[in-house]
C-alpha cells in the first residue's frame, strides 16, 4: 500500500526517470559481468566504476536539491556529511582488513602503527562489525546536521550567513581531519580496503553489485524526495523557500520544517559517501574542502534546482565533463568549470531541465497555433 | 687666540697619549719577557702582572699563551705568536702584532703551560678584556662573565667595578658579579641578598634560571629571597609573553584586516558574495612579482621601491578587473545573492587556472625590501619590520578608505546607493556608475592587500584561497556592512588565535575560532555591530 501510495505521488516522467535508473543500474553491471570481454556490448570495469561514482554524486546532487531547491538553504557544506558518511563507511573497511596490513598487527590499521598508536581509540570500537557501521553512517551526519540545524533555524540564521556557516563547518572538518592527532589517518585518510561484507572491493562481481546498489539507492532517495516534497509537508516547504516570513506570520513553525529537511538530506548524503568510499578506495580529508560542496551546488543548478530528475542529470553532466576534460585537455578543466558556473547563474537559472522544458512549451504553442 | 687655543689642547692630549703609548710598550716587553723566560711558578706570577697591566694587547698574548701557540725563536729570543701554514708555521711578533716570516717547529721553543696555568691565564683575560679602554669590549666581557660564572674571576671583576666610569657598563658588571656571588656557595649572605635585588631586576630568563639554582641550593633568609625573587621574574616574564603574544595577535588581525577590508565593502555595503576576492588578492600580490621582475632586470637600484611602485600598480590592476566583472557579470546578478556567490566562485576558478596557465604553479620569489628586513628588541619583546609595516599599512588603507568614504563625494554617493538605491537614483546619482566603482574600490584594496601578503606568504595561484573563508569569517563576525566593526573583529580574531595557539596549538586553535564564530552568529545572527534600522533588509 505504502508502494502504491509512493508511486501515485510521482508524476510520469519522474516514473519513467527513476524506471530508467533502475534499468542502467541493472544493465550496466550485468553487461560487464555475463557478457565475453570481446563483445562490443560489454561495459568495460572502468566505466562501470565510474558509473558507481557518478551515482553516488547522483545522490548527492539530490541531497542539495533538496535542502537548496525546495528549501532554499544554500548549503556549502553537504559535502561534509557525504564525507563523514564515507569516513564510517571506511572505518568498517579499515577493520576489515585484519593482519593483511603492511604491519600485519591484528588489532591497529597501518597509519596507527606507524603513528605509534598502543591501543584502538574508543570512537573506532564497533566499526568492526558492518551492522554498527550502517546505522553509524545515516547517524554521524544527521546528528551533526541536527545540531548545526537546530542551533542556525531556531536563531533565524538564513540566506547568506547560512552559506557562511556551513562552509565554516566544513572547513573546520577538513582541518580536523587533516591533524594525525583526530585518530582517522591525518592526510592520507583510509585506503588499501580488501573486503566488504566478506567479499574482495577490488573483484568485478563486488563493483557491479555497488554499482547496482548505489542505483537502488538513488531510485529511493528519487521516490522518497518525490513523497516529501509532493506531501502537504513539501507544499509548505516551498512555501517558505518562497517567503518564510509569511509562512512565520501564518503560524508554521518554519524552523521544524527546515531542521528535517536539512537533516534527511544529510542522511542521504551520508548514504551517498558510505557508497562511494568503496568504489572509489580511498577518503582521505580533502573530500572535506569547501570547493567539493560548492561543486555539488553546481551540480544541481545546471541540472535544474527545484526538481528531482534536475540534479540527477547535472551530477552526470558536470561529472561526465570533468572525466574527459581532465583527461583530455587538463588546463582546460577549471576554465571550463568555472565558465559553467557564471553562464548557468546568468543564462540558465532553471538549468538543463528548465531550459528543456522551455523549449517544449514553446514547440507545443507552436504546434498549437499551426493546428489553430 | 681664541681659536687656537682648543688646537694646543689637541695637541698636548696627543703628546701625552704617545708617551703614555710608549711607556706602556716598554712595559708590556718586560712583563712578555718574564712570561717567557723562568719556571711555571714565575710564569704565573708574570700572568698576573700582564693582568694587572690592564693592557689590551696583552690579551691575545696571554690567548695564544693558552692556546699553545706562544714561542720563542731560537736565533733571536723574539717572543712571537706561530700559526699553522701548511708545514710551517706563520710568525707574528707577539709584542707589536707585527708579521715575522715563518718557521719550522724546531727553530722555535714553545712557551709551556700546564693545566692550573691555563686557570689562570683565563681569568687573567677575561679581567684584561674587562679592563679594556673600550667600553663596548668591557660590557661582552662582563656579558660573558654573567653567562660563565667563573668564580676566579671575581677579583678581577672587584678591580674593574671600582675603577668602571660608564654606568651601563657597571650595571653589566654588578648583574655578573651578583651571578658570580650568587653560585657561590661561601660567599657571605648579605652579598647574596644585595646580588638577589641586582637580578631581580635585570628580570629576564637567565636571572631567573641563577635564582632558582640559588634557591634550591642555599636556605634560610637566602633562600626565601631568592624564591621570591624568582617568583616575581616569572610574572614579569608571563607578563612579557603575554605582550608578545597580543603583538602577534595584532600582526595576525592585521593581516585579516586587510584581506577582509575589500570584502566589508563589496559584500558588507553592496551584498554581493564575492568568492573571487581571494583572487583579487593573489592578483595584487603577482603584481608585485611581475613589478620585482622588471625591476631586477631592467632597474636594480629600484628594488627598495618596489613595493610603493607595486602598490598603485596593484589598486589599478585588481580594481578594473573588478570594475570588469562588476560590469559583465555582477550587475545582472543584484537581488540574488546566492547566485552570485555561484558566479564569483566560477570566475574565481577561471582566474586561478589563467594565472597558472601565465606563471605556472609553482610559487613565485617575492623578495623584501631592506627596511622591511630585519628586527629590533623592544623590552622583552622581539619585533620584526616586516610585520611592523604590515601593521601600519592595514592602518593606513582602513583609515583611507574611512575618509573615502565620509569626506568625498564618490563616498557620499557609495553610501546613498547603498542605503536607498531608487531613491539615489531620483536625486540623480548614477548608480550602475557607483556600482561599478564602489566594486572596483573593493577589489582595488584586495589588490593593496596582495601587495602586503606576498611579504608574508607564498605567492601561488592559490593565494586568494587561504583567505577567503577568514575574510568572510571577519566580515560576518564584525557585522555585515560595518567597517569599524570589521576593524574589531580582525583584531579581536587575530588576537585570540594566537592566545590559543600555545594551548591547542596552530591548527585545533583556528578549529576552536571557527566553532565560536559558528556559535556567535547564532547568537548575534547580524554580528558583533549589527545595523539597525531601515537599511536592513
Amino acid at each position: 500500500m505504502i508502494t502504491r501510495f509512493l508511486w501515485q505521488g510521482m508524476t510520469r516522467t519522474l516514473r519513467l526517470f527513476v524506471l530508467l535508473v533502475l534499468a542502467v543500474g541493472i544493465l550496466v553491471p550485468l553487461s560487464n559481468l555475463l557478457l565475453p570481454p570481446d563483445n562490443p556490448f560489454r561495459t568495460p570495469s572502468w566505466v562501470l566504476q565510474l558509473m558507481g561514482k557518478y551515482l553516488c554524486y547522483a545522490s548527492l546532487a539530490l541531497a542539495v536539491d533538496l535542502v537548496w531547491g525546495f528549501c532554499g538553504i544554500l548549503t556549502l557544506g553537504h559535502a561534509a556529511f557525504f564525507a563523514l558518511g564515507g569516513y564510517c563507511m571506511g572505518m568498517y573497511l579499515m577493520r576489515q582488513i585484519g593482519t593483511r596490513g603492511v604491519y600485519g598487527n591484528p588489532l591497529l590499521p597501518d597509519f596507527m602503527v606507524f603513528l605509534n598508536y598502543k591501543e584502538l581509540p574508543w570512537f573506532w570500537h564497533g566499526f568492526d562489525s558492518f551492522w554498527f557501521a550502517a546505522p553509524m553512517i545515516v547517524l554521524v551526519p544527521s546528528v551533526l546536521a541536527l545540531a548545526i540545524g537546530w542551533f542556525a533555524f531556531r536563531s533565524r540564521v538564513t540566506g547568506v550567513y547560512l552559506s557562511i556557516i556551513t562552509q565554516a563547518m566544513t572547513f573546520a572538518l577538513l582541518l580536523a581531519f587533516f591533524r594525525n592527532d583526530m585518530g582517522l589517518g591525518g592526510n592520507n585518510g583510509l585506503t588499501d580496503f580488501k573486503d566488504i561484507l566478506g567479499y574482495s572491493v577490488q573483484s568485478d562481481t563486488t563493483r557491479a553489485v555497488l554499482c547496482f546498489v548505489s542505483a537502488l539507492v538513488l531510485a529511493i532517495f528519487l521516490v522518497i524526495s518525490a513523497a516529501v516534497v509532493g506531501s502537504r509537508f513539501g507544499k509548505a516547504l516551498t512555501a517558505v523557500r518562497d517567503a518564510e516570513s509569511r509562512m512565520r506570520f501564518l503560524g508554521y513553525r518554519v524552523e521544524r520544517y527546515k531542521l528535517f529537511v536539512f537533516v534527511l538530506s544529510a542522511a542521504m548524503a551520508g548514504i551517498a559517501g558510505a557508497l562511494y568510499v568503496p568504489q572509489v578506495g580511498i577518503i582521505n580529508p580533502s573530500e572535506f574542502s569547501p570547493g567539493n560542496s560548492i561543486e555539488a551546488v553546481l551540480w544541481v543548478a545546471v541540472g535544474g534546482r527545484g526538481t528531482l530528475i534536475g540534479p540527477v542529470i547535472g551530477a552526470f553532466i558536470v561529472n561526465f565533463g570533468k572525466t574527459w576534460l581532465t583527461g583530455a585537455l587538463p588546463e582546460v578543466w577549471l576554465f571550463a568549470l568555472g565558465a559553467l558556473f557564471i553562464v548557468v547563474t546568468l543564462l540558465l537559472p532553471k538549468g538543463v531541465v528548465g531550459l528543456w522544458n522551455q523549449l517544449r512549451n514553446r514547440s507545443r504553442e507552436r504546434q498549437a497555433r499551426a493546428v489553430a | 687666540m681664541l681659536r687656537l687655543r682648543p688646537l694646543s689642547v689637541l695637541l698636548s692630549v696627543l703628546v701625552s697619549l704617545a708617551l703614555a703609548g710608549t711607556a706602556l710598550a716598554a712595559d708590556l716587553t718586560a712583563l712578555v719577557g718574564n712570561l717567557t723566560s723562568g719556571g711555571l711558578s714565575e710564569r704565573e706570577r708574570a700572568i698576573n702582572a700582564l693582568a694587572a697591566s690592564g693592557e689590551e694587547r696583552a690579551a691575545p698574548i696571554l690567548e695564544a699563551l693558552a692556546a699553545g701557540q706562544l714561542y720563542v725563536r731560537i736565533s733571536d729570543k723574539l717572543a712571537v705568536i706561530g700559526k699553522a701554514d701548511g708545514n710551517k708555521l706563520a710568525l707574528t711578533e707577539a709584542i707589536s702584532g707585527k708579521p715575522a716570516g715563518s718557521a719550522v717547529e724546531a727553530d722555535l721553543e714553545r712557551v709551556r703551560v700546564n693545566n692550573r696555568l691555563r686557570g689562570t691565564i683565563e681569568a687573567a683575560v677575561g679581567s684584561l678584556t674587562l679592563m679594556s679602554p673600550n667600553s663596548s669590549v668591557r660590557r661582552s666581557a662582563a656579558d660573558a662573565l654573567f653567562k660563565r660564572r667563573d668564580a676566579t674571576a671575581l677579583p678581577a671583576l672587584d678591580q674593574a667595578l671600582a675603577a668602571e666610569k660608564d654606568p651601563r657598563v657597571r650595571r653589566a658588571m654588578s648583574e655578573a658579579r651578583a651571578a658570580i656571588v650568587l653560585t657561590t656557595a661561601d660567599s657571605p649572605p648579605a652579598q647574596k641578598l644585595a646580588a638577589i635585588t641586582l637580578l631581580r631586576d635585570r628580570g629576564d630568563r637567565d636571572s631567573l634560571g641563577i635564582l632558582n639554582t640559588a634557591a634550591a641550593a642555599s636556605d634560610g633568609e637566602v633562600k626565601t629571597a631568592a624564591a621570591a625573587a624568582a617568583g616575581a621574574i616569572e610574572q614579569t616574564l608571563a607578563a612579557w609573553q603575554m605582550a608578545q603574544n597580543v603583538w602577534y595577535g595584532i600582526s595576525l588581525g592585521s593581516v585579516l584586516l586587510l584581506a577582509a577590508i575589500g570584502l566589508a565593502i563589496t559584500f558588507g555595503t553592496m551584498g554581493v558574495i564575492n568568492m573571487a576576492h581571494g583572487e583579487m588578492v593573489m592578483l595584487g600580490a603577482y603584481t608585485t612579482f611581475v613589478v620585482q621582475e622588471v625591476i631586477r632586470t631592467s632597474a636594480p637600484h629600484l628594488f627598495d621601491v618596489s613595493l610603493a611602485i607595486a602598490l598603485p600598480l596593484a589598486f589599478v590592476v585588481s580594481g578594473a578587473i573588478g570594475i570588469l566583472i562588476e560590469r559583465t557579470i555582477i550587475r545582472f546578478l543584484y537581488g540574488r545573492p546566492l547566485d552570485t556567490l555561484l558566479a564569483t566562485w566560477g570566475l574565481s576558478l577561471v582566474l586561478q587556472q589563467a594565472v597558472r596557465s601565465i606563471f605556472g604553479s609553482s610559487n613565485r620569489e617575492v623578495g623584501a625590501p631592506s627596511w622591511m628586513s630585519g628586527a629590533f628588541q623592544l623590552g622583552q619583546l622581539n619585533i620584526t619590520y616586516g610585520r611592523l609595516w604590515i601593521v601600519v599599512f592595514a592602518l593606513i588603507v582602513f583609515a583611507s578608505l574611512i575618509l573615502l568614504l565620509r569626506k568625498t563625494p564618490l563616498g557620499l554617493y557609495m553610501r546613498a546607493v547603498t542605503q536607498n538605491r531608487p531613491m539615489a537614483a531620483a536625486v540623480g546619482i548614477r548608480t550602475p556608475r557607483v556600482d561599478a566603482l564602489t566594486f572596483g574600490l573593493g577589489s582595488g584594496i584586495a589588490g593593496l592587500a596582495g601587495v602586503a601578503l606576498s611579504q608574508i606568504d607564498n605567492v601561488s595561484p592559490n593565494l586568494g584561497q587561504g583567505y577567503i573563508i577568514d575574510s568572510f569569517m571577519v566580515v560576518v563576525f564584525g557585522g555585515v556592512g560595518n567597517l569599524f566593526g570589521t576593524l574589531i573583529a580582525a583584531l579581536t580574531l587575530g588576537v585570540v588565535n594566537k592566545f590559543l595557539e600555545p594551548f591547542a596549538g596552530a591548527v585545533l586553535g583556528k578549529i576552536l575560532v571557527l566553532v565560536f564564530i559558528i556559535l556567535f552568529i547564532q547568537r548575534r545572527p547580524r554580528g558583533l555591530f549589527a545595523l539597525k534600522g531601515r537599511s536592513v533588509e
